[in-house]
């Protein structure tokens, strides 16, 4: 076949299409509107992910490990918990932090907001604590379990314990999502395959005459399988766009006011999300034209 | 049988059974050589319009083979059909033309399907119009037509793409007499120029003027198979 011959097809098939497009308009507008909140709901799965990993990676290349200290504890008695520290294997540094340090730091946090020492009534609820530094990060876990059984110490906070709090939760955000996901993209490729029966059956006339002139069974198809391309990719893009731009403002929001908390800006997971998002969203599409031009187009 | 000239379509005990137990035809035997022109009658039911779906193959024999330009309908893939149908124009009682397409666009549709460029088309579609007369109903709607017309514009149709073959299930019977003889008239002429017609119909009083070779279809046998043929037998 020349070339010629095959981009006149090409453009026959897309002309095809976007007749049927502008034909059945709120059938079309449900079916990508569909397919656009199932992308979402995956996109927004998928970066929270994505960000959890991130933060997690982060937090867990921390070796510190905060032990805070029984309010009525003496200085000698914390002195001694100190050298007691000190002999576990693994540990670096020991650090004291007194309660009015914690309280000016956390003041910082937060910002300038004067009214926190008020707000408390002028009584600081922090204790005092020990910030211990081990030698490696796998060490973490076993020197923190340690200095909890030391007498005087009241409780232990380290990184991993709040990575893996976090992962237990977004284990079912994402459990969720991915189901809500895939039930909304059922319905997305069930409505981009009624879609493309309604123009085939405007269509019916015009098919059948098409098999008696001898069109291949390609040409019969290809339309309905644009316009099935079309849908799911207008879904995606329209995914996309929103994604994009609430994540942006997101991303900047949290960098003025939660400056601690690492988003991940990487524009070349956001492109590949993106990408994936409209791979998917082409497949839905084609999904739901094969569903129909399998079951109304036996030529 | 003899092989020694490839007929256009030739028939080997072809019999089609439906899935609900109609027995459509039963042991056709039958050859037609290119350039013939050639009538099928019989009432109705008794496997016209079957025999005319073996040939362009929407349908397949229950049993025996089936042979359209030296090819097998039987053995014939799928994707080769439309490569076949090329060779086959088909027009019908009811004309199947596109109501919102206007004359030109309708015979131009039949060959834009099968991927002919935009200066074939320009260039062979008045060609054809003019064989059938409708120069000046180009630009017109099927719906302001006449009914002769509008199947005027289904023949122009089925030549556009060089056919070897033209197959007519009943072309003239939603149309009057007159009517009716002005289509056989661009059928015969057509059939002059070396396409090959098969003509199903019902039209004794045509049939019986044209002594043509008739086929005589009955309860899905051939009764009858002759040349100058009459649309009853001779008494």
């Amino acid at each position: 076949m020349p070339t010629p011959m095959r981009l006149r097809i090409i453009l026959y098939v897309l002309q095809e299409a976007c007749t049927s497009l502008r034909r059945n308009g709120w059938l079309n507008l449900a079916a990508v509107g569909t397919t656009a909140v199932s992308l979402l709901i995956l996109g927004v799965s998928v970066l929270l992910f994505v960000n959890t990993n991130h933060i997690a990676s982060m937090v867990e290349s921390n070796v510190e490990i905060m032990a805070y200290l029984e309010p009525e504890l003496d200085e000698d008695a914390a002195r001694a918990l100190k050298t007691q520290i000190f002999r576990i294997s693994g540990v670096e540094e020991v650090e004291f932090i007194s309660k009015e340090e914690a309280l000016a730091s956390l003041e910082k946090q937060l910002g300038k907001e004067k009214l926190l020492r008020e707000s408390l009534g002028g009584v600081n609820p922090l204790p005092d604590a020990y910030r211990i530094r081990t030698v490696e990060p796998r060490q973490v876990a076993a020197v923190a379990a340690a200095v909890s059984r030391l007498p005087g110490v009241e409780k232990v906070r380290y990184g991993q314990e709040i990575v893996e709090k976090l992962f237990k939760l977004t284990g079912w955000v994402r459990l969720i999502s991915i189901s809500l996901m895939g039930m909304l993209g059922i319905c997305a490729v069930f409505l981009i395959a009624t879609t493309i029966r309604l123009t085939m059956f405007a269509r019916r006339k015009e098919i059948s005459i098409m098999k008696y002139v001898g069109a291949t069974d390609w040409f019969v198809r290809s339309p309905f399988l644009f316009e099935g391309i079309i849908l799911g990719g207008c879904g995606a893009l329209l995914a996309i766009a929103v994604l994009y731009f609430s994540y942006g403002a997101l991303v900047s929001r949290i960098g003025e006011v939660l400056a601690f908390l690492p988003l991940v800006r990487d524009p070349s997971v956001l492109f590949r999300l993106f990408g994936g998002l409209l791979g998917i969203g082409v497949g839905l599409g084609v999904a739901g034209s094969f569903i129909s031009i399998h079951r109304y187009l036996r030529v | 049988m003899e092989f020694g000239v490839i007929s256009l379509i030739q028939f080997f005990n072809v019999s089609k059974h439906y899935p609900n137990g109609v027995k459509a035809l039963q042991g056709i035997t039958l050859q037609i050589q290119r350039g013939e022109f050639v009538f099928i009658v019989g009432p109705s039911g008794a496997g016209k319009s079957t025999l005319l779906k073996l040939i362009f193959r929407e349908e397949l024999p229950t049993k025996g083979q089936i042979y359209v330009c030296g090819r097998s309908l039987v053995r014939m893939k799928r994707r080769e059909v439309p490569y076949l149908r090329r060779q086959i124009g088909m027009v019908f009682q009811d004309f199947r033309l596109l109501p919102d397409r206007t004359v030109y666009e309708n015979v131009a549709f039949a060959m834009k399907v099968v991927g002919a460029g935009r200066a074939e088309i320009k260039r062979r579609v008045p060609e054809v119009l003019e064989i059938v007369g409708l120069t000046d109903r180009m630009r017109m709607y099927p719906h302001q037509l006449s009914g002769g017309e509008q199947q005027r514009v289904a023949i122009a149709r089925a030549l556009v793409n060089r056919p070897s073959v033209i197959i007519a299930d009943e072309p003239t019977g939603n149309l009057d007499l007159d009517t009716s003889w002005e289509i056989i008239n661009y059928l015969q002429e057509i059939n002059r120029q070396g396409t090959t017609m098969i003509i199903a119909t019902h039209a004794r009083e045509i049939v019986d003027s044209l002594r043509q070779r008739v086929i005589a279809l009955d309860r899905g046998r051939i009764v009858r198979d002759e040349y100058r043929g009459a649309y009853a037998h001779a008494t």
